[in-house]
C-alpha cells in the first residue's frame, strides 16, 4: 500500500528519498501512476516548503524554484521569454499543476519547458547545493532539484516552437528551441535543443556546428537542415513514428530558425 | 492509513478522512458525496474531473487530496445560486451545449475560471480555456457558443 | 450555420409544419447535466462498496498452463477471487438472445486466451488499489500459441485456430457457408461484356468508441433476494438477458437501472460488466463495482472492427456500372459479439445507393487474435460506404467522367430493383448530388442537373429481379481444406440459375438470415402494403415458373430453397442442437464456498447431478421467455399476439 510523507522543508524531504519513493511536484505524472496502481514506488514524499515556489534574481541570472508552475511562469514578467514554452504544456488545468522540476523529469514525449531551458543553457541547483548544467542533469536525472538558473536572452535571439497535431493543446510531435547568438552579423555559439526526438530533451550538436559562422537565411542554414536529425533515433509513439519525426524535423527546424509562420 | 483534511468545498468548511494517495476526485465523490465531477481517464487527459482550486482550474484526478488542505474547492455542484442557474448553466441549457452531459461539469468549471478572470473573452480565448476538456459527443461548437453567450449575458446584467 | 430547407424538393412527399426540427429546444435532461446531478451509473453511493479488477491475458494467443492466485488472496483488502469456473454459464455469445450464432466467448477465460487483455480472473477487493495490487500478485503461466492478426491470413489453411467454436476462423452462415453471400444477376457474364474493369481495395482500421464515461456496472444486493445493477449499458435488456443467462438466475431477480449513459457510440452493448459485477455481488453479498479505467477502455473495449473490402466493377464506356462484385472481410477479433450481424448489415447495404443489375458479394466474419470488435455508429455500413465512394471516384477516373455525374447516372431512382430484391423508394441521391454541386460551385451538365430520382426508375432491366446465378462455393471448412480464393464465384462449385423475378426473403442466396419463427416479422401485422401471402406447398427454384414477380415469398418456399433447412426446432442442424452439456448445465446460483487461500482454478465443479436438479427447479419458476427443445430459454420474451 501507499504512504504519503509531508515535510516542512525541502531538505528534509530530500533526505527521505530512496528508490521506492517519489518526490511530488505538481503530481500530473505521479498521480497518474498512482491512479493506475504503479507498484514501483510505495511512498510519495512532499514538502510544504514555500521557497521551492520562488522566482528571484540571482546576480545576472534568474532563479526559478523547482515547484514553480507553468501558470506562474506565464504570470511572471521576468520570465516572459519562457512563456511560449510554458504555454505549450498541456491545457490550462495542467499548467496550474505542472511544475518546472517535474518537467525536467518528464518522460518522452514530454518536457517542452526543459527544451527551452536547455537551449538557454540553464543550470540546475540540487537541494544538496550541487550545481550542474541541465544537460548533465538530464543525462542522469536523479536527486531532488531545488531550482533552475537561467539567463535572460537578448532581443529575438531565443525561439521556441512546438509541433503538435491538436491545437491549442496537444502532445509534442516535437518541440524545438534555439538560442541564436551572433557575432559580426553571423551566427556564433548557437544552441539548439529538441524535445520528443530522443529519450530526453537533447542538444543537437551537429546542427549547432553547422550553424557556426553562417548567416541566418535559407542559404546559410541549409547545411544545418541537412544534418537536422544526425545522431538521433527519434522514438515511435502513438503521436508520431520515429520515421515521421525524422522526415519533418528539417521543415520545422527551418521554420524555427527563419521565424516562419507554421500555418 | 487515513489522514484528515479540512478544506472549503463550494464555500462550506469540509473535513474528510482520506486514504494515502487518494486523489481529490475520489475524495469529492466518495468522501464528500459531491458527484458532480466525473471520472473519464484518471490521467489528466479529459478534463471531466475539472474543479477550481482557489479559483483556478485543476484536474482533480491528479490532485493529491491532502494538498488541498486549507484551500477552496469549487465544483459544478455548487455553481448555481439556490434555484437560479448560473449564467453559464443557463447558456448551456439554452444553447444545447450538452448531449450525454458527462463532460459538462468539467466544461462548466473550465469556463467559469475563464469568465471570472476575463469577463469578455474572444472565441480563441474560450477555445484555449476548454482545450483540456474533451467532449466526445462533439459539442465543441455549441459549447464555445454557450460560453460566449454566458459572457454576453453577464455583461448585459 | 442555419439549416436550409429545400422546399422545392419532394414537396408532395412531406409536410413542412415542423415544430421541433430547426428550432432551439431545451432538452428534458439538461438541467441534470448542467448541475452535475444527472445520475450516471457511478453516481450512486454505497456503503462498503467493493471494487473489481481483472487479471488479463498478456498474450495474443496462449494456452493457460496454470493460474496461481494464492498470494493475491492473502493480500490485504482482497475479498474474493473469481475464475471462469465460478461463472454458472461461463460461455456466451451476445446474439444468443436471438439465437444467432453459437456461444463462443467465456466471461473469464479457462484454458486458453485469444487476445491481449482477455480477462482470466476477477478480483474483488475493498479498494481499487488493493485490487490492482492483487492483480499484480497473480501468477499466470502461459504456453504461447501462434497467433494471427490479419483477416486474410486467418483464412489460410495453416492459420492457427483462434476460436475453437469456429475452427475455420470464420463465422458460419446458415450452418452452410463460411461467408454471407449475395447474388443478383450474373456478374461473370456482365464483366465479360464490360468496356472497363475497375478494381480497388480499401481498408479501415479498428476504431475505439472512446466514450467519456468508461464502461462499468455496480451490482448491489437488495432485499427480496434481488440485485440492483446500475450500469452504463446502451442495451439494458441485452444486459439483463445476458446476466440472467450467465448467472443462470431468473431475470426477475435482476433490477437493472440505466439509460443515463456518458456516451456510448456502440461500445456499451457488450454486457460484460453486469454479469461480473452481479456474480461478485452474489458471491460476497456486498455492493461491487466493476469499472474500466481509461487504459482498459482503450485496450479491451470492443472497437468498431477493422474491415477490408475489394470491389470489382464492370463499367460501360458511358459510365454505366453493369456489374459489381465485393469481397469483404470483417475483423471480428477473437469472438463473435456483433460482427456476425455487421456482415449481414453490410450485405444488405450493397452495392451502395446505385442501380447495378448484376451484383455478387462474399462477406466474411473472420476471427483473429485481436480485441473482439463490436458495435459502433453505423457499423457494417461505414467502411463499405467509404470503400464504395472511393471506388466511384476511381471508376470516374477510369471512364474520364465527372465523379458527381457518374453518381447521378448510376444512382437509384424510385422503382429500381435493389440487389436485395426490394424496390427503391424515396430516393434522393440525385437531388443531394445536385445540391452539393450547386453549393460548392461545381458545374454539372444540363442532363445531370435535369435528372430526378422520380424519373426513369424501374425502366427495363433495372426494374426487375434478373435471372440469377447462384453457387454453393465456400461451404464451411472447404476454404481451409482447399485454399479457395475468397472472391465470389471463384471456385468450381455447383451453379444454379434462379429465374427472373424470383424472390425470397429467406434464402441464404439472397442475404437474409433464417430467423426463428417466433422472431419473424408478420407482414400482415406490420401492415406491409402490397404483401401477398400465399400459402403454398414447398417449391424449389428449379420447378418454379419463371418471371411472375412476387413481392413477398411465402415462408414455405423459402424453407425449401434453403440448402440446410436451418429453421424450426426439429430440423435444427446438429451444430445448433448438439450443445455440449457442460456449457448448458453449469453449476447454478451462488459460487460454492471455499476456504480462503485455495486457488480458484483448483476448485472442483459442482457434480452434474446436482446441477441438473437445480436446473429443473430453475425452469419451473422461470416464466420468462420461451421454453422449447433447442431454443434458448433466454430469449427475452415471447411474441405477443
Ligand atoms: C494531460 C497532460 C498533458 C500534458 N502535456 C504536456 C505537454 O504538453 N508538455 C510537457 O512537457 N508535459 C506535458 N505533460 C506532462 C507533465 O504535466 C509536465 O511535464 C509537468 O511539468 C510535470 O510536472 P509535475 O510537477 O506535475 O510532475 P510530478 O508528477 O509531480 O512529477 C513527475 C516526476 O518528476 C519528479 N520530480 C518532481 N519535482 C521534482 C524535483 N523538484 N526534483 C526532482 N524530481 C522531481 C517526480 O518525482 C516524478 O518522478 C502533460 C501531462 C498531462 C497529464
Ligand atoms: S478524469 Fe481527470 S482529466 Fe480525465
Ligand atoms: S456531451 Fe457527451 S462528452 Fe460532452
Amino acid at each position: 500500500m501507499l504512504e504519503v510523507q509531508t515535510y516542512p522543508t525541502v531538505g528534509e524531504a530530500a533526505s527521505a528519498m530512496d528508490d521506492r519513493a517519489r518526490f511530488l511536484g505538481g503530481g500530473t505524472l505521479i498521480m497518474n501512476r498512482v491512479n493506475y496502481g504503479d507498484r514501483r514506488f510505495t511512498r510519495i514524499v512532499r514538502t510544504t516548503d514555500a521557497s521551492l515556489s520562488e522566482i528571484r534574481a540571482q546576480g545576472d541570472r534568474l532563479e526559478v524554484g523547482a515547484g514553480v508552475k507553468m501558470a506562474e511562469i506565464l504570470a511572471s514578467r521576468d520570465l516572459d521569454f519562457l512563456s511560449p514554452a510554458a504555454r505549450a504544456v498541456g491545457g490550462p488545468a495542467i499548467r496550474n499543476m505542472a511544475s518546472v522540476g517535474g518537467n525536467l523529469m518528464a518522460p518522452h514525449p514530454y518536457g517542452d519547458l526543459a527544451v527551452a531551458l536547455l537551449a538557454l543553457d540553464a543550470d540546475v541547483r540540487m537541494v544538496s547545493g550541487e550545481e550542474m548544467s541541465l544537460e548533465d542533469f538530464l543525462a542522469r536525472r536523479n536527486g531532488v532539484v531545488r531550482s533552475l538558473l537561467v539567463r535572460r536572452p537578448q532581443g529575438d535571439e531565443f525561439r521556441f516552437r512546438k509541433v503538435s497535431r491538436v491545437k491549442p493543446k496537444g502532445i509534442s510531435v516535437m518541440s524545438m528551441a534555439a538560442h541564436l547568438t551572433r557575432s559580426a552579423g553571423r551566427l556564433s555559439g548557437v544552441r539548439i535543443a529538441y524535445g520528443a526526438m530522443a529519450r530526453t530533451p537533447v542538444r543537437v550538436r551537429a546542427v549547432e556546428n553547422a550553424l557556426e559562422g553562417v548567416s541566418l537565411d535559407l542559404a546559410g542554414i541549409s547545411a544545418a537542415l541537412s544534418v537536422a536529425t544526425e545522431g538521433l533515433d527519434p522514438p515511435d509513439d502513438p503521436i508520431a513514428s520515429g520515421w515521421y519525426r525524422r522526415e519533418v524535423a528539417p521543415v520545422h527546424l527551418r521554420r524555427l530558425l527563419l521565424g516562419e509562420d507554421a500555418r | 492509513m487515513k489522514s484528515p483534511v479540512t478544506f472549503w468545498l463550494n464555500g462550506s468548511e469540509t473535513a474528510v478522512f482520506v486514504d494515502a494517495g487518494a486523489n481529490l476526485l475520489d475524495v469529492l465523490r466518495r468522501g464528500c458525496g459531491d458527484l458532480s465531477p466525473k471520472y473519464g481517464c484518471g490521467q489528466g487527459g479529459c478534463g471531466a474531473c475539472t474543479v477550481l482550486i482557489d479559483g483556478e482550474p485543476h484536474v482533480s484526478c491528479l490532485v493529491l487530496a491532502e494538498t488541498v488542505a486549507g484551500r477552496s474547492v469549487e465544483t459544478t455542484g455548487g455553481l448555481s445560486n439556490g434555484p437560479d442557474p448560473h449564467p453559464l448553466q443557463r447558456a448551456f441549457m439554452e444553447g444545447f451545449a450538452a448531449q450525454c452531459g458527462y463532460c459538462t461539469p468539467g466544461m462548466l468549471m473550465a469556463a467559469k475560471a475563464l469568465l471570472d478572470r476575463n469577463p469578455s473573452p474572444s472565441r480563441p480565448e474560450v477555445e484555449e480555456a476548454i482545450s483540456g476538456n474533451l467532449c466526445r459527443c462533439t459539442g465543441y461548437e455549441p459549447i464555445v457558443d454557450a460560453i460566449l453567450e454566458a459572457a454576453r449575458q453577464r455583461g448585459a446584467a | 450555420m442555419p439549416t436550409e430547407y429545400r422546399k422545392d424538393l419532394f414537396a408532395d412527399e412531406r409536410s413542412d409544419d415542423f415544430d421541433i426540427v430547426g428550432k432551439p429546444i431545451i432538452r428534458q435532461d439538461i438541467l441534470g447535466h448542467v448541475t452535475g446531478r444527472s445520475k450516471f451509473y457511478d453516481d450512486h453511493a454505497f456503503d462498503g462498496l467493493l471494487h473489481m479488477r481483472c487479471v488479463r491475458s498478456a498474450h495474443h494467443h496462449a494456452r493457460i498452463r496454470s493460474v496461481d492466485s494464492s498470494a493475491a488472496e492473502r493480500q490485504d483488502g482482497v475479498v474474493r477471487v473469481l475464475g471462469g469456473r465460478d461463472v454458472p454459464v461461463n460461455v456466451n455469445t451476445l446474439l444468443s438472445l436471438i439465437n444467432f450464432g453459437r456461444d463462443d466467448e467465456p466471461l473469464l477465460a479457462i484454458g486458453k486466451v485469444g487476445y491481449v487483455g482477455q480477462p482470466i480472473l476477477a478480483i474483488v477487493a475493498t479498494s481499487v488499489r488493493a485490487a490492482q495490487e492483487a492483480v499484480d500478485a497473480v501468477k499466470v503461466e502461459y504456453e504461447e500459441l501462434p497467433h494471427v492478426l490479419d483477416v486474410e491470413e486467418a483464412l489460410k489453411p495453416e492459420a492457427p485456430i483462434v476460436n475453437e467454436e469456429y475452427p475455420n476462423n470464420t463465422f458460419d452462415y446458415f450452418d452452410t457457408y463460411d461467408h454471407q453471400k449475395l447474388r443478383f444477376g450474373d456478374v461473370e457474364t456482365a464483366f465479360s461484356r464490360a468496356d472497363h474493369i475497375v478494381e480497388g481495395e480499401y481498408q479501415m482500421s479498428p476504431i475505439e468508441q472512446a466514450p467519456m464515461e468508461t464502461c462499468g456496472a455496480i451490482a448491489a444486493p437488495e432485499t427480496n433476494d434481488r440485485i440492483t445493477v446500475h450500469t452504463s449499458t446502451q442495451a439494458l435488456f441485452f444486459s439483463v438477458g445476458v446476466t440472467a443467462k450467465q448467472l443462470d438466475i431468473s431475470s426477475a431477480r435482476l433490477h437493472f437501472i440505466g439509460g443515463t449513459v456518458g456516451g456510448g457510440f456502440g461500445g456499451k452493448v457488450d454486457s460484460h460488466h453486469e454479469p461480473l459485477a452481479a456474480l461478485a455481488c452474489l458471491a460476497t453479498g456486498k455492493p461491487v463495482k466493476y469499472m474500466w479505467d481509461r487504459a482498459e477502455e482503450m485496450q479491451v473495449g470492443g472497437p468498431r472492427g477493422g474491415e477490408r473490402w475489394r470491389i470489382k466493377d464492370g463499367v460501360m464506356r458511358d459510365g454505366r456500372i453493369i456489374a459489381r462484385a465485393f469481397t469483404g472481410f470483417f475483423d471480428a477479433g477473437a469472438y463473435t459479439r456483433l460482427s456476425s450481424y455487421a456482415v449481414q448489415k453490410s450485405t444488405g447495404h450493397l452495392p451502395g445507393p446505385y442501380s447495378i443489375p448484376n451484383v455478387a458479394s462474399n462477406v466474411y466474419c473472420v476471427f483473429t487474435n485481436r480485441t473482439p470488435s463490436t458495435a459502433m455508429r453505423g457499423f457494417g455500413i461505414t467502411a463499405v460506404d467509404f470503400a464504395i465512394e472511393r471506388h466511384m471516384d476511381k471508376v470516374a477516373r477510369a471512364v474520364g467522367m465527372d465523379p458527381i455525374e457518374l453518381r447521378i447516372l448510376n444512382a437509384y431512382r424510385d422503382g429500381d430493383m435493389k440487389a436485395h430484391r426490394r424496390e427503391a423508394k424515396n430516393c434522393a441521391l440525385i437531388e443531394s448530388c445536385q445540391a452539393v454541386a450547386q453549393k460548392t460551385g461545381w458545374s454539372l451538365s444540363a442532363d445531370a442537373m435535369r435528372a430526378s430520382s422520380k424519373v426513369g426508375g424501374g425502366e427495363g432491366a433495372l426494374g426487375v429481379i434478373p435471372e440469377t446465378v447462384t453457387d454453393d462455393e465456400g461451404r464451411i471448412g472447404e476454404r481451409r481444406r482447399s485454399g479457395l480464393a475468397p472472391e465470389p464465384l471463384s471456385g468450381q462449385g455447383t451453379r444454379r440459375l434462379l429465374p427472373e423475378g424470383y424472390s425470397s426473403n429467406n434464402s441464404s442466396a439472397f442475404g437474409n438470415a433464417p430467423q426463428r419463427e417466433d422472431m419473424e416479422a408478420e407482414i400482415e401485422r406490420l401492415g406491409f402494403k402490397g404483401a401477398t401471402v400465399v400459402s403454398s406447398t414447398p417449391q424449389g427454384p428449379a420447378d418454379q415458373t419463371a418471371s411472375s414477380a412476387r413481392p413477398i415469398e411465402p415462408r414455405e418456399t423459402a424453407h425449401a430453397v434453403h440448402p440446410a433447412g436451418a429453421r424450426g426446432g426439429p430440423s435444427l442442424p446438429a451444430a445448433y442442437t448438439q450443445r455440449p452439456a457442460s456449457t448448458i448445465n453449469q453449476p447454478i446460483a451462488q459460487p460454492p464456498e471455499r476456504a480462503p487461500g485455495t486457488p480458484v482454478v483448483q476448485q472442483p465443479a459442482t457434480p452434474p447431478a446436482a446441477a441438473e436438479a437445480e436446473n429443473e427447479s430453475a425452469a419451473t419458476h422461470f416464466q420468462r421467455g420461451v421454453r422449447r427443445p433447442g431454443v434458448s430459454r433466454f430469449i427475452s420474451g415471447s411474441r405477443r399476439r
